[in-house]
């Protein structure tokens, strides 16, 4: 039998061998698809699962070099990344904010107490700087699990969209990894990172003037800025800390009894694909990132004094936010300074009071 | 410090290495086998030894080039950071490697030409491979 007018046996080889092939991926084209995505996927896991095993021996070696626990802790830190916090429940949203509030503080408090039994040796930075170490090895172990529960799932059901889906979040996914395996480094060894661009132009205006603490985790200075009186306020630094701006922005405002001309909020704020790092932008609102709360207790108490909320942003992406502070980031402090100079000529009077807030993790810089 | 940062065990697995060696080698035997019996004439047989061992010796390559490929994927960025120490005084500018225990602001021991106190005033990572600009 002749498949085609070719008389050799090589062109009928071949002739068969592409009609077979057609047929083929015909019938099993998306099947094939489905296996090349799954492989994407898996080498990516594997390189999940290389970056969280490399955060967790990071996490156990800082623990032992500084801690200089009796025990192994290793069976402490695996359970560490295990923990979770369930967020309150929003049937009812009144009142919301507060219940995050406490069970922020709760976890916080609980994590706090965790590691100071993992490295007894530690001190107080030691610890902030521990328990950031260990919060990025609890995202890295997060994000990896959750791919792989993904790609188990897709791969048991051959459901195709589930693993595409997964495979087109996957270089985000990466992305985001990454940064936490950068974080984790610099938490380890105390270095300031990119969102400490706030927390690093406090403390600069601070330089050399007297600080006093303010809730919670927080340190405030009084300093003149301009003809006015300005009250700079960050988180206590060099250890990995946020400390709660809102708390520490609402004291301030209650103790002048709301006489406060303005408050200027500096933070990293994330930059779009094409912006350059390190480049400052001007805007208004509570320049504040985590669960909202923060922004929410600012908010509150401006909008009861009537004060304008002004913000400052240094550009940066997530990668950027977590890692050692990039050069870019570090030499735009002046760029800012001088638009905070211009916002507080041009917005108040000489003599008035302002506060001047520098939010973001304080880690590897001090006042 | 973060040298250490891409010192995983990635290595190309010893057990694929040895697979791809040996096609490699009879890969070439292949060859050699092939050049020999088309000088003795023998056409049809020189030919399919040729092409089986050019096809084996390229797969064998293609597949030294996929797994080295993945383990460079797997390696993570190394960076320098870096601390600036100054002295406000005289203004000298020293700039070197990070050493744990520093922070921004920290004073550190007299400066050598005017006994003033030291202080960290930036630590940052230097960048070896900066993102490509797309300029639109």
């Amino acid at each position: 039998m002749a498949f085609a007018p070719g008389t050799d046996i090589v062109s009928q080889i071949i002739y068969a061998a592409s009609l077979m092939l057609f047929v083929v991926f015909m019938l099993y084209g998306q099947r094939i698809q489905f296996y090349v995505m799954i492989r994407e996927v898996e080498n990516s896991l594997r390189k999940l699962k290389v970056i969280k095993e490399k955060g967790r021996k990071t996490a156990i070696e800082t623990i032992k070099e500084i801690g200089k626990p009796e025990t192994d802790p290793t069976s402490k830190v695996d359970r560490y990344l295990e923990y979770f916090t369930i967020s309150p429940q929003s049937m009812d949203p009144a009142g919301i904010v507060y219940k995050l509030d406490h069970i922020l503080d709760v976890r916080d408090n609980r994590l706090k107490d965790e590691v100071k039994l993992i490295a007894p040796a530690s001190d107080e930075v030691q610890v902030f700087n521990l328990e950031n170490t260990l919060e990025a090895a609890m995202a890295l172990n997060f994000i990896y699990r959750i791919v792989r529960h993904f790609y188990i799932q897709g791969k048991k059901t051959l459901n195709m969209y589930i693993i595409l889906q997964l495979q087109m979040i996957l270089p985000l996914v990466m992305k985001e990894a990454e940064a936490y395996a950068n974080a984790l480094e610099a938490f380890a060894f105390g270095q300031p990172i990119g969102d400490g661009v706030g927390p690093l132009i406090a403390a600069r205006l601070m330089q050399g003037y007297e600080t006093r603490r303010v809730p919670k985790d927080c340190v405030v200075a009084t300093l003149p800025f301009e003809g006015r009186t300005a009250l700079v306020l960050k988180a206590r630094g060099p250890g990995g800390n946020v400390g709660k701006p809102g708390d520490a922005v609402k004291e301030l405002i209650e103790e002048n009894k709301g006489k406060i001309a303005m408050v200027i909020m500096i933070d990293a704020g994330l930059k779009l694909e094409g912006e350059k790092v390190g480049e400052v932008a001007e805007g208004i609102g509570a320049a504040i990132g985590g669960p909202g709360v923060d922004a929410f207790k600012i908010e509150e108490v401006v909008v009861k004094y009537k004060i304008p909320l002004n913000a400052i942003i240094v550009r940066e992406d997530i990668g950027d936010a977590v890692s050692p502070m990039r050069k870019e980031i570090a030499d735009s402090v002046d760029n800012v300074l001088e638009r905070m100079r211009n916002v507080v000529n041009e917005r108040t009077k000489e003599g008035d009071k302002i506060i001047i807030v520098g939010v973001g993790n304080t880690i590897g810089v001090g006042q | 410090m973060s040298k250490n940062s891409s010192d995983i065990s990635n290595k190309i697995s010893r057990y694929l290495q040895i697979i791809v060696f040996a096609v490699l080698a009879l890969s070439f035997i292949a060859l050699i086998f092939g050049v020999e019996a088309y000088l003795m004439g023998n056409g049809t047989v020189a030919i399919y030894l040729i092409l089986i061992g050019a096809l084996s010796m390229g797969l064998a390559v293609y597949v030294l080039y996929q797994s080295r490929k993945r383990v460079e994927k797997l390696k993570t960025e190394d960076t320098k950071v870096m601390t600036t120490i100054e002295c406000r005084k005289c203004k000298t500018k020293d700039l070197r490697e990070f050493e744990r225990g520093d922070f921004v602001f920290k004073e550190l021991g007299k400066c050598d030409k005017c006994e003033e106190n030291k202080i960290i005033t930036a630590i940052y990572k230097e960048i070896k491979n900066k993102e490509k600009p797309f300029t639109i």
